[in-house]
């Protein structure tokens, strides 16, 4: 009878000892979809661990070059869909610059208003899930609770939940439903109140604080040397903030601050997520008051005066034309542009905006056809993916959940 | 009743009534050993009845406590207001294909969910539903619990290592670990009630509780002691914060996790089981088990006798002991109502709560439980001196329900102690709650 040698390592007392390898995942409840991590464990002690990636893998660069603008727009959603509006403004945004199309000022604040509210839903459910991963059940359903109110308002601009496919070339598909910036506002008073809620059971909690304070400690060369973005930088007191660093979309002229953290720890993401959700509130509230043609009811009553006034003159045998137009920055689409056979001229453009992941780059090269030549995709998660093994061996395995869940990747945008 | 012979006085009350019905006049406390004998099988399915009945109940009631904590409504498809709804996911494990996966150990395998499910059975013959609804009144309870309550981890460890799975393995090892940690300031606890009690006899414990409200052992005389005793229960029976072995955002299941069909139920079953009892057995020890809180049963105001008179009220045959009934009725309701409090306060933990490492929970109870739960047994045992003992060598006292005595002594003593014991509590807790986690947020 042959024996096997099992390698493993001879303890001080003479056990063998071997250590064991785990595949979490692609199928595990708390890697966010299909993530395979190949951990090695000693005992609870993780000592290696190798993400492996590709499982939702869908050619999303590669789609684009066999479809128009247009019809590659839609697919964007399934990218990054707890906030796809990014992606749809990066994608927008390139060729808005490779065409030189003006965006109207309202469209710019649409967009801030929408990106924002959708900054704080994926910051919500990023909520429920990490505390769901470390054990806690219930922040869950109260962060669901406020998003569902968000998605509503998404439903009434948008028509869907959460594959908006909203923006288009220079404009918007169409402007804020009449009242609706009431409605919002309403909501978003109550919001930081909601938060106090969330962080009344969670911040101080000594259970959280064990578990989060002083664990995955990500510095600045770690956040450097794998490209980290977003929150997670932020977190390692970074002040890197592309809404402020190289304003977009009019975040000039809001005022709003960036929370950082100073220990790079879990705890400290976590803070700066929460933090970051309050200033989105004061991002949209000041946007909302600021909206050029403020209510759309406002703008739809200055049409229809246009219209009287336009009837009125040509009864009179006056040119109506000297009745000057709606203000060009109240439209919600800037350049009429037929969107199924639109091509952009030849050229190329890179366009990054800070999505809730980090940043989120899109870079887009046209050659006057109606399909792009290529588009590559930057996405936040990929970077702030591999760092996780460095932030991982030496933990232990329910640290794991802990640090994985705060780094907030999201699987779709890893593959693309 | 001769001593040897173990039947409760219902039993016989209610077959004499039985017999009086019929026309005859039998005294069936002649028949003594037959009784004990009737009474094994009797109680044995009573106690299979009140085990199944209560977990269904208690997993509906999860699932709709937790609807209520989280802001939703809960099962209401099945039944009225979902009652029937753990029925029919009985039904369905019922008829799930049995799934062992390849590689398992079969015989352990199938071996396993039986030993988790064993002591959390025997559980119930030992609570003290009233002082007549009672299986087994061991001299030596409290301890017999605790020793029993150690099988259930072999089944656990035994179902973690032949289910061929690392989770379940891990979950196995972490449960092992928890059990050995969490055990010793579960019996220490007990320890101190059973100074108070003079008896490991879970009905003993019971009754030397009797009288009012501040006779119960939790709320004066070792409320620390309930404390540790409720938290250690909580990691005895795997619930949140403490659900480690099966931590289902880690281990997906846990020890668990290639279980299905009936095997799984057993698992689900016995959790819940043990849940009920340890909240029985918490209420028994600590919150004066089926005595009233206001210090005498409404049957007693009511018939202007007391309890012992109703028990053994001489009846002419053929004629039910009503009173008997009624008192029996009221114990069960303050018993049951202690326990849902407790099974309640576990839902709110899990409902609040997340989940510790395994570290942590090792420090938990390695640094914290166990020295409070050593002082406290000292300190009790110093209480118990100066509460009990010196009013009695003084005269002023005659027995243990020693806060009626009321002598300045036995006040100015429990005074003292209460300094000490809740200092020393106070001063571990402010550690545990905020100097020790502030000093680590500025200590980063």
């Amino acid at each position: 009878m042959t024996t096997i040698d099992i390698p493993g390592v001879h303890t001080e007392q003479g056990l063998k000892t071997e250590d064991l390898v785990v595949n979490i995942g692609p199928q595990h409840p708390s890697t966010h979809g299909v993530l395979r991590l190949v951990t090695t464990l000693n005992g609870e002690v993780v000592k290696d661990m190798e993400p492996v990636i590709g499982y939702l893998h869908r050619s999303k660069e590669k789609m684009a070059e066999s479809r128009s603008y247009f019809q590659y727009q839609p697919t964007l959603d399934r990218v990054e869909y707890l906030s796809s509006f990014y992606d749809h403004y990066v994608y927008v945004s390139s060729i808005e610059k490779i065409a030189n199309l003006k965006v109207p000022k309202r469209v710019q604040y649409i967009r801030m208003i929408t990106m924002e509210l959708n900054r704080i839903t994926s910051h919500l459910l990023w909520f429920g899930t990490f505390l769901l991963d470390l054990g806690a059940t219930s922040p869950l359903f109260y962060a669901f609770r406020e998003r569902e109110e968000i998605f509503k308002l998404f439903e009434d601009v948008t028509g869907a939940r959460m594959m908006y496919n909203y923006y288009r070339f220079g404009g918007v598909n169409a402007d804020l439903p009449p009242g609706w910036i009431e409605k919002c506002r309403r909501f978003i008073r109550t919001m930081p109140q909601k938060l106090d809620e969330y962080e009344s059971i969670v911040t101080k909690n000594p259970i959280i604080l064990d578990r989060t304070v002083g664990i995955g400690r990500m510095d600045y060369e770690a956040c450097m040397k794998y490209g980290v973005t977003g929150p997670s930088l932020r977190a390692a007191g970074v002040d890197q903030d592309l809404r402020k660093t190289n304003p977009y979309s009019g975040y000039d002229e809001i005022d709003f601050d960036v929370p950082l953290g100073k220990h790079a720890d879990v705890y400290d993401r976590y803070l700066v997520r929460m933090a970051e959700m309050r200033e989105s509130c004061r991002i949209i509230e000041q946007c909302l008051d600021k909206i050029p043609g403020g209510d759309t009811q406002n703008i739809l009553n200055k049409q229809t005066e246009i219209e009287a006034a336009r009837k009125a003159a040509k009864e009179k045998g006056e040119d109506p034309k000297a009745i000057p137009d709606i203000d060009p920055d109240w439209q919600y689409q800037g350049q009429k542009i037929n969107l199924m056979t639109y091509k952009p001229p030849a050229g190329e453009a890179y366009s990054v905006c800070e999505s809730p992941r980090g940043m989120l780059g899109c870079y887009m090269l046209s050659d006057g056809t109606p399909k792009a030549y290529r588009v590559k995709w930057r996405g936040a998660s990929f970077s702030n993916l591999s760092v996780l093994p460095e932030l991982m061996i030496g933990n232990l395995y329910p640290d794991l959940m802990a640090i994985f869940g705060s780094l907030d990747v999201i699987l779709p945008e890893v593959d693309r | 009743m001769n001593p040897q012979d173990y039947y409760p006085q219902w039993l016989s009350a209610l077959l004499g009534w039985a017999t009086g019905l019929l026309g005859g006049n039998i005294n069936w406390n002649d028949f003594g050993p037959l009784l004990t004998v009737l009474w094994a099988v009797v109680a044995f399915t009573l106690i299979a009845i009140v085990a199944q009945v209560s977990v269904i109940f208690m997993v509906l009631m999860e699932r709709k406590v937790l609807a209520w904590f989280t802001q939703r409504k809960g099962p209401n498809r099945v039944g009225p207001w979902g009652l029937l709804q753990t029925l029919a996911d009985g039904v369905k494990l019922l008829f799930k294909e049995d799934i062992m996966p390849k590689g398992t150990n079969k015989f352990l395998f199938t071996v396993a969910p039986a030993l988790f499910f064993l002591p959390s059975f025997v559980f119930f013959g030992l609570i003290p539903f009233t002082d007549q609804l009672l299986a087994v009144a061991l001299p030596a309870g409290a301890l017999f619990v605790f020793a029993i309550s150690s099988i259930s981890v072999v089944g656990l460890v035994l179902a973690g290592w032949a289910s061929n799975n690392k989770y379940s393995l891990l979950g196995g090892m972490r449960s092992a670990a928890q059990a050995i940690s969490y055990e010793i300031p579960l019996v220490m606890s007990v320890l101190t009630v059973t100074l108070f009690a003079g008896s490991m006899n879970i009905d003993l414990i019971v009754k030397g509780q009797q009288g009012p409200i501040w006779n119960w052992y939790g709320i004066l005389l070792t409320p620390i002691s309930l404390l540790i005793f409720f938290v250690s229960a909580l990691a005895e029976v795997n619930r949140i914060p403490f659900d480690l072995p099966e931590a289902e955002s880690e281990l997906v299941s846990g020890y668990n996790t290639e279980y299905s069909g009936m095997k799984f139920a057993l698992f689900f079953l016995a959790e819940y089981a043990s849940l009920f009892a340890m909240s029985a057995f918490t209420a028994a020890f600590f919150l004066g088990g089926y005595f009233s809180p206001f210090g005498t049963f409404f049957v007693e105001w009511r018939t202007n006798m007391s309890a012992y008179q109703i028990e053994h009220m001489a009846l002419p045959a053929g004629q039910f002991n009503w009173s008997l009934l009624a008192l029996q009725v009221e114990m069960l309701f303050w018993f049951m109502a202690k326990t849902y409090f407790f099974i309640f306060l576990a839902m709110w933990v899990r409902a609040t709560l997340p989940r510790l490492k395994p570290d942590q929970l090792m420090g938990f109870s390695w640094k914290f439980l166990i020295p409070l739960s050593l002082i406290n047994i000292f300190a009790i045992a110093v209480e118990k001196y100066w509460v009990v003992l010196v009013p009695q060598l003084g005269g002023a006292a005659q027995s243990l329900p020693v806060l009626q005595a009321g002598s300045v002594m036995n006040w100015i003593g429990w005074l003292v102690v209460a300094a000490v014991v809740f200092g020393i509590f106070f001063f571990m807790m402010s550690r545990l709650l905020t100097e020790k986690l502030e000093a680590r947020l500025a200590r980063r």
